[in-house]
């Protein structure tokens, strides 16, 4: 691995880290309001996977779109200002956590409904196809959004159609407090796929090389014209799904057990085992990305609300 | 206000709900609970705690995020002989089961000629106040009253919460019963002993004689502080807790007006096609020659909720907002 490109990806896995420590932070001093799902333990699917899209590729996003929004290009200051409500938002404080959409980098959007990002996947897919401009589409979605209806709908559309969507379900074993096993009757999540005649495969959410892999293949076959594909990354938040879950539907040892599998500790691990990277070098690196994540938070935290105004503004073009 | 006549005891908002679902379930077997996250976790807003312990799986089922089968197995076991209380986590998610409630819930008696009967009470809750953004925020109560074959019940007190959920979860008809998520924390006396309430009665929550201020759900807290100012000036305003849209009680409404002549409504949701816009009609329909202002709508704002903090507030009726209605019905 060329030593630029994993700069990259590691930064990019960092910068989320701390954004979501960050964002953790501001909503225990109640500075951040509302609700945030946070990404942290998941970099390494959505580093992994937009790492080999294009900049003009879209992707679709979750109630837990933090991370996917940094890997799209999402400019930290702006992203943190958004979730704050603050007028300089990517969304002009409109949207918040649950909505952060950046068009111009190619990011359809956060989602507050689950599943609820599927459909608008599947149409890009079609817009893509209609308009002969060979970009792909990833679909961003949890483990609990296989079975909301829509799911269903959106792969057999995709399907008939060869649609270039790749539909990428991040496994983290839960949704909300439900697991997968109490909510799912199939136990191989790639099995969903069989249904529509979809290729799947299952890939390891906490090693980003493997992300970046079996994405890049997918994404190939799906810029080749080949259609759809259905990608389960196994992954784990390690934060509680939003501020108020007492996690008591999972054990502190299964907690540490994935912590062990970190991401960012086991890419760096191989780095410098690849002589890619020295400790001093990663250390360097963790001191830089925390020095933007507080230039964002400053930014974030001293920025103007929206004016009033504003309430009516956006509605209709 | 009220009279209690046995002992009474300070509860919250979320504690009444879930002592109105232990008790129907402990006197009914054939109610049982079918949601998302209602199990170990308790809900989302912690109304169904503690219940799997005392009832167990089968009687509180966890269920997938399925909104639309939800709501559809919860018609089918209330048409065959079960009394499901499903709950929708927010309001917001409605649309994802809206055909089922609709077309299915909504009418299947009707359509039946009367030989069905359907005992499914469908909780959920709606509202602005913690900043969630457009999907987590919206008041859509008025989209329900639209359906025929419906009832619709927003509580705004605890002692009203508990009473009204017992009702539903004992009525033969299907009931979308709307909490609010701002309501949960607050508190209120409640009887010691068993009551009930009955559905379609609206209930006065402050004696007045200058403006009849119609509300229900969480605007009712709102309302009562716009009063209790108000009469710091000399205006005595008499306010209306709707507490079911569907029955509406449309005769506590007249009554009020042949007192005071004068009426604001006040309300969470979207102005536009709003529950005002119903009530107004009706008073104008029923009580027309009583009226000597025009009624005053205070309402949300016609947008999607906005995130950000002071959007939020600016899209909902305030206190101040609700004085200078009632300030200009007296004009
Ligand atoms: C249609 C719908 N139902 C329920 C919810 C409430 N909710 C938000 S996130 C969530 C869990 C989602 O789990 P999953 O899809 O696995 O994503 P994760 O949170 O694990 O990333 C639930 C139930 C919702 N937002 N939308
Ligand atoms: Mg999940």
């Amino acid at each position: 691995m060329e030593k630029e490109e994993a700069i990259f990806l590691l930064k990019k896995m960092m910068q989320i880290r701390q954004f979501e420590d960050k964002i953790s932070e501001l909503l225990g001093k109640n500075i951040a309001q509302g609700g945030s799902h946070l990404y942290a333990g998941e970099e390494a699917v959505a580093v992994g996977a937009i790492s080999v899209l294009n900049p003009d590729d879209y992707i679709t996003s979750t109630h837990r779109g933090h991370g996917h929004a940094i890997a799209k290009g999402g400019k930290l200051p702006e992203l943190m200002a958004e979730i704050l409500g603050k007028a300089t938002g990517v969304c002009k404080g409109k949207g918040g956590s649950l909505h952060l959409a950046d068009l111009s980098q190619g990011n359809l959007g956060a989602n507050g409904i689950v599943g609820g990002s599927l459909g608008i996947a599947t149409g890009a897919g079609i817009s893509v196809k209609m308009r002969k401009t060979k970009q792909v589409v990833i679909s961003f979605f949890g483990d609990g959004a296989l079975n909301q209806g829509i799911f269903h709908e959106s792969l057999n559309m995709a399907a008939k159609w060869h649609l270039p969507v790749i539909y990428l379900c991040e496994n983290n074993l839960y949704a909300m407090s439900v697991s997968v096993k109490r909510a799912t009757a199939v136990e191989d999540l790639t099995r969903r796929a069989l249904a529509y005649d979809i290729p799947a495969e299952k890939v390891d959410g906490m090693d980003i090389l493997a992300v970046r892999k079996a994405v890049k293949k997918w994404v190939d076959f799906a810029r080749e014209g080949k259609g759809p594909s259905f990608l389960v990354c196994n992954t784990y938040r390690y934060y509680g799904h939003s501020r108020s879950d007492a996690r008591v539907y999972r054990t502190r040892e299964e907690e540490k057990s994935w912590r062990e599998k970190d991401p960012i500790i086991l890419f760096s691990k191989k780095l410098i085992e690849g002589n890619v990277l020295k400790e001093e070098e990663i250390k360097d690196l963790e001191k830089k990305v925390r020095e933007k994540i507080e230039a964002a938070t400053k930014f974030a935290m001293e920025s103007p609300l929206p004016e009033p105004e504003a309430l009516y503004e956006d509605l209709y073009v | 206000m009220r009279i209690y006549m046995s002992k009474t005891k300070e509860i919250t908002y979320r504690q009444a709900l879930n002592e109105a679902l232990f008790e129907e379930m402990k006197r009914d077997e054939k109610v049982f609970l079918m949601a998302e996250d209602i199990g170990p976790y308790g809900g989302a807003y912690g109304v169904t705690l503690g219940l799997l312990e005392k009832f167990g799986e089968e009687r509180v089922r966890d269920t997938a995020i399925s909104e639309a089968a939800i709501i559809g197995a919860g018609l089918g076991a209330a048409m065959t002989g079960m009394r499901p209380v499903v709950e929708i986590m927010y309001i917001d998610f409605i649309g994802i089961c809206m055909g089922q409630i609709n077309n299915q819930v909504a009418k299947i008696r009707y359509m039946f000629g009367g030989k069905t009967k359907v005992p499914l009470v469908i909780r959920t809750e709606g509202g602005t106040g913690r900043t969630l953004g457009a999907h987590h925020s919206q008041s859509l109560e008025s989209w329900f009253i639209h359906i025929p074959g419906i009832k619709v019940v927003m509580p705004a007190t605890p002692y009203d919460a508990k009473g009204l959920l017992k009702t539903s979860i004992r009525d033969d008809n299907p009931i979308l019963f709307i909490e609010h998520k701002m309501l949960y924390n607050t508190k209120g006396e409640v009887p010691e002993e068993e009551y009930l309430i009955p559905l379609g009665q609206a209930e006065v929550k402050r004696k007045g004689s200058d403006v009849t201020l119609i509300t229900y759900s969480r605007m009712l807290l709102y309302s009562l502080e716009a009063a209790d100012e108000l009469e710091k000036e000399g205006i005595s305003v008499e306010i209306i807790d709707l507490r079911s849209l569907i029955p509406l009680d449309v005769k506590t409404i007249i009554a009020s007006i042949k007192k005071t002549n004068r009426v604001v409504i006040v309300e969470e949701d979207c102005k536009t096609g709003g529950v005002g816009a119903e009530v107004g009609m009706q008073i104008m329909e029923n009580a027309f020659d009583y009226l000597d202002a025009p009624i005053k709508r205070v309402a949300g704002a016609d947008v999607p909720m906005p995130k950000s903090p002071i959007l939020e507030k600016l899209a909902i009726p305030d206190k101040e907002r609700i004085v200078k209605a009632v300030k200009e019905t007296l004009k």
